[in-house]
């Protein structure tokens, strides 16, 4: 039997959309499952808040924890002004996640493995800092890379550090997310395909000692769980962090 | 290193006796705990930023990666495009190599963040 660990991963064209020029718009299982995550979401949000108890049902609870989780983490790191950028940062926070436990069912695609999705999430970022940056402070925003109390003589030389920090920022923003994913998803496939592995060409022994690898994705799967729902919290958090630069650039 | 000079003082005295062991092993531990603070307080306003510590962990993993990759990239750019090669890309791979370490201690809460620079 071909093990493919790669395979899960395909981009897969269902339907064309459009067409611009000599490139072809076309609706992806990528963009499916996308839809998926915000109808999701959309239906959990709408569900949970449409009953209003002051004593939450089950899902309401939910939402509030959901709520409440996010604006501690806005509030924690980018103060209070930070809650102007509240949507924003509940609205990526929601998709990663979403994302990320939808690519969790068997036989589904994990969007977030794609790190052009990854990327678009992190350059959103990276641009709305920059643009709200530029648009609240001015050029006064580009003393962000100026730091204070630095001799003359090694500031150039600083300077350029600091750009480069932050030019490496949506790099290390998208990779990490995708990079935990793909290699998660990786291990959980191959760990496995050695249980069909063993049992096809070992018969009832190899069915027996697949016990061991089957062992091994449960584990890992219980560990895939926590990463899904920690990348997307390192992911809002790192949003956090960086649009308090915008905020609270440099003083 | 101010540890460093203690550190010798403590160790010209002669251990005699019992009493003379165990005032130098309460100094030791008061030494340890002074140690210890600073690396707890320099994690303390990071700690209202990342409450889990698996979650700076992953933060931590990609960020010198990326300066090094984004350094790497723009100096090949630069060379490319200015025929300067190959100093651009020793240059700004030293650059991004220095970006990645000041992004990692950043993330670990070694070195303020900027906005907290005054």
């Amino acid at each position: 039997m071909a093990v493919d660990p790669i395979h899960q991963f395909q981009i897969q064209n269902l339907f064309p959309v459009a067409k611009i020029g000599n490139t072809e718009i076309v609706f992806t299982n990528s963009a499916a499952f996308m839809f998926a995550a915000v109808l999701g979401i959309t239906v959990f949000l709408v569900g949970a808040t449409s009953g209003r108890g002051l004593v939450p049902s089950r899902l309401q609870s939910a939402a509030e924890i959901a709520y409440e989780f996010v604006a501690t983490t806005v509030r924690s790191t980018a103060g209070n002004e930070g809650m102007k950028f509240f949507p924003f940062v509940f609205t990526i926070f929601m998709f990663v996640l979403a994302l990320n436990v939808i690519g969790l069912i068997p036989y589904s695609f994990t969007v977030t493995s794609h790190i052009i999705v990854t990327a678009a999430l992190a350059l959103t970022v990276f641009f709305t800092v920059l643009i709200y940056g530029l648009i609240r402070h001015g050029l006064h925003f580009f003393n962000l890379f100026v730091p204070k109390g630095v001799p003359i003589y090694i500031l150039p030389l600083i300077v350029a550090i600091e750009i480069l920090s932050f030019v490496s920022r949506p790099v290390s923003h998208s990779v990490r997310l995708f990079a935990n994913m793909l290699a998660g998803h990786i291990t959980l496939q191959v760990f496995a395909s050695f249980i069909i592995l063993l049992g096809t060409s070992l018969g009832v022994v190899g069915w027996i000692g697949g016990a061991l690898p089957f062992l091994m994705v449960v584990l890992l799967f219980a560990l895939e769980t926590l990463v899904a729902f920690l990348q997307a919290y390192v992911f809002a958090i790192l949003t956090c962090i960086y649009l308090n630069d915008a905020i609270h650039p440099g003083h | 290193m101010a540890d460093g000079t203690r550190g010798k003082g403590d160790r010209n005295e002669p251990p005699d006796d019992e009493a003379a062991l165990s005032a130098r092993l309460q100094r030791l531990g008061k030494r340890l705990a002074q140690a210890n603070r600073p690396s707890e307080n320099g994690s303390g306003p990071r700690q209202t930023a990342d409450p889990s510590a698996i979650a700076r962990g992953f933060r931590l993993s990609t960020e010198l990666v990326a300066g090094v990759l984004v350094g790497a990239a723009i100096g090949w750019l630069l060379d490319r495009w200015l025929g300067i090669s190959p100093w651009g890309l020793i240059v700004f791979l030293l650059l991004g190599f220095a970006a990645g370490v000041l992004n990692v201690m950043r993330g670990a809460g070694i070195v303020r963040e900027r906005h907290l620079d005054e």
